[in-house]
């Protein structure tokens, strides 16, 4: 019984800036589990976002460029095309992806662009202070909607997984969460599949991860994934919505 | 090398590709379209990669990741697509990567029309996007000189790991002249092992490479500031580029005009100088760096009494003109928009003007 | 199989999710600062672990490892 567990190589040995309980960093570490599995490294280049992920490129240890806000799907058609060996991902948040990107994912994923893209799902823009995202949840409070959001005035949450799944062209889209064990372990899979799907030159491939942001949600770590739990995995449904075959 | 008559944005695109660039992203704009479509087919043909983006802004961001991978591009847009290009520019100088952008000016602010303009030297030469940056800016007066400009540019972006801007208008896009692509000016190859996110395989090393544009710490800031800094000014140094016309004539008035504005100011001078008149031209081939001494120098000669820049906007390269004149003489504009392109009479008169 | 079960106090923010997962009540939080000002969990019971790695899994920092030891290496 038992195993043993190390850090990844992909990942840097960098102590992470994210706040306490902050699941991006679970979401780094299977990214560069995954990258390390398949002996991509040397090949791998990540695109950072904007976003409390600005700086992941600290965390990783493979060539890595920094995007402008919400463009790092263009940044990534740009060299997947030029350079189609070399496997590229980006790493994006609720506003980066959902919000200002959206035309840029949009394109990428119906152009079929042969990038895998990890989407974090925190519900809130977390690097900038709390501000209301795309995926804010009905009645969330932030601090742009600090009476919680009104889905008369603002809409509903935004689903991704689901809208990119409505295109025509084939790609892997999935979501799952990053809340419990289990879901972190099929997540895992969810992304070595994506990155699997690369490797082949089969498709655009996307991951939606439900995370969580104990600060900008005002809430311990564990309560926080309680919150997730209880309120966004029966709103955001888990599971593949789309596969190439 | 036998002449081709070629319109002038399907040479640009094919001086791209003679120059060893065979990456091309872009988006559709009047007057410049013909660009894509040319090369739509043409790189394909050569192997090469072409992609229509969703928009400016995502083109200037594939131009990004290409450039920051290591590999040659470019793309054109005019006017307004320039002005959603400038974020991306302002990214790409920070992160200190070549890449070759073409502005075929049309009639601005706003959507504006799609005639020709000069009307972007300012959002050209003064930075259109935000942050301390420069481009090398040239201003081709032919096709000709636009199919050279194109060929050069992806060297000198390279040499500055730099943007570089060739600033055309729609006559120059438009129409069709003789052009031949000389083969000495193809770009070398040049390694970009030291910066470019190619792959830590593909370098053979175990170093990764980091491209980004954000140094929160404000030493950090300020070093790399000083350091494109070094650059622009290396580029003052090196590759100012203008061309006299008439200047060892005793003429009491200097123009200084660019791009196909100064043919038709050529023209002028000609019909000047058949009725006894000189006149005299400086043509900056680079925009930035501006020709500043050489400006001064012919407004100090002691027949010339005035100085005019004439442009197809509202007097932008104007406040150039008079900041390298110093005070010398006095410098006037003269220029028409919206498509109006000034003719030979008009800038004679504006010229007699100033001769009372 | 013998294994030794480590945590990086210095890496650890204390966040709590290990101690939660922990299927056999190993884990606790520290009433002891890091040098960062965070109270960093640590192994309770350490007798009680079964090396089962889901507090690693857990970690989003990172700061718990697993290591195999060697035949007749003493855990540390």
């Amino acid at each position: 019984m038992g195993k043993a567990f190390q850090r990844p190589e992909a990942l840097a040995e960098t102590h992470t800036h994210y706040c306490p309980g902050c699941t991006h960093g679970i979401a780094h570490r299977l990214v560069a589990e995954v990258i390390d599995e398949l002996g991509i490294r040397d090949r791998t280049v990540g695109i950072a976002p904007v976003g409390c992920a600005v700086m992941c490129y600290n965390y990783f240890t493979f060539d890595f460029q920094e995007a402008a806000h919400g463009r790092a799907p263009a940044m990534a058609t740009g060299i997947k095309r030029v350079r189609p060996d070399l496997m590229v991902f980006t790493y994006q948040g609720d506003g980066d992806l959902a919000s200002i990107g959206m035309g840029e994912i949009v394109h990428a994923a119906n152009r079929g662009e042969k990038f895998t893209t990890i989407f974090i799902n925190n519900a809130v823009y977390g690097m900038t202070g709390g501000q209301m995202a795309p995926t804010t949840m009905p009645d969330q409070r932030t601090t742009t909607s600090p009476f919680g959001r009104k889905v008369l005035d603002t809409g509903m949450p935004m689903k991704i997984a689901e809208l990119l799944s409505a295109l025509q062209t084939p790609a892997y889209i999935a979501r799952e969460a990053l809340i419990k064990p289990k879901h972190i372990n099929k997540a895992k899979k969810a992304i070595r599949k994506a990155f699997t799907c690369q490797m082949e030159n089969k498709c655009f491939s996307l991951v939606e991860l439900i995370s969580t942001c104990p600060t900008n949600w005002g809430m311990t770590p564990l309560d926080a994934l309680k919150w997730a739990e209880e309120k966004m995995i029966p709103y955001y449904e888990l599971g593949e919505f789309k596969s190439p075959e | 090398m036998a002449k081709v008559l070629m319109k002038g944005n399907e040479a640009i695109g094919e001086a791209a590709i003679r120059a060893g660039c065979l990456n091309y992203f872009a988006y559709p704009i009047t007057p410049q379209s013909e660009v894509a479509e040319y090369l739509s087919r043409r790189l394909p043909e050569v192997g090469g990669v072409f992609l229509q983006g969703e928009s400016e802004v995502a083109v200037s961001y594939m131009i990004f990741g290409a450039a920051a991978a290591g590999e040659r591009v470019f793309t054109t847009s005019s006017s307004p697509g320039i002005s959603l290009m400038s974020e991306g520019i302002s990214y790409i100088t920070a992160a200190q990567c070549p890449a070759v952008f073409v502005n075929i000016m049309r009639g601005g602010p706003g959507l504006g029309g799609i005639l020709p303009s000069q009307a972007d030297y300012f959002q050209a030469v003064k930075g259109g996007g935000h942050g301390d940056y420069r481009l090398l800016v040239m201003a081709p007066a032919s096709v000709q000189e636009a199919v050279e400009m194109m060929m050069q540019a992806f060297s000198l972006a390279e040499k500055y790991t730099n943007p570089v801007m060739i600033l055309g208008d729609g006559l120059i896009g438009q129409m069709m002249e003789p052009v031949e692509f000389p083969e000495e000016l193809m770009a070398a190859p040049s390694n970009k092992d030291a910066w470019a996110t190619n792959g830590m395989g593909t370098r053979g090393s175990t170093r990764r490479n980091l491209v980004k544009t954000l140094y929160l710490v404000p030493e950090e800031l300020n070093a790399h500031n000083l350091k494109l800094k070094a650059k622009y000014q290396q580029m003052e140094r090196e590759e100012v580029r203008s061309e006299p016309y008439q200047l060892e004539s005793d003429y009491q008035v200097l123009i200084v005009s660019y791009g196909t504005m100064s043919r038709v100011c050529r023209t002028a001078i000609d019909n000047f100088k058949e009725n006894g008149i000189d006149v005299a031209m400086i043509r900056p081939q680079t925009l930035y760096p501006f020709p500043l001494e050489a400006i001064h120098q012919a407004a100090a000669k002691e027949s010339c009494r005035a100085v005019i820049s004439v442009e197809m906007n509202m007097g932008q390269m104007l406040e150039d003109v008079e900041r390298a004149v110093r005070g010398k003489r006095p410098v006037s504009w003269y220029g028409k928009c919206g498509g109006e392109v000034p003719t030979p009479e008009e800038v004679m008169a504006a010229v007699e003007k100033l001769m009372q | 199989m013998a294994y030794e079960h480590r945590i990086d106090k210095d890496r650890c923010k204390g966040c709590g999710l290990c101690v939660d997962v922990c299927p056999k009540n190993v884990l606790e939080i520290s009433n002891e600062v890091n040098t960062k000002g965070y109270f960093p969990a640590y192994q309770a019971r350490p007798e009680d672990c079964i090396h089962c790695a889901i507090c690693c899994t857990m970690c989003p920092d990172v700061a718990i490892v697993i290591r195999e030891l060697e035949e007749a290496e003493p855990s540390t």
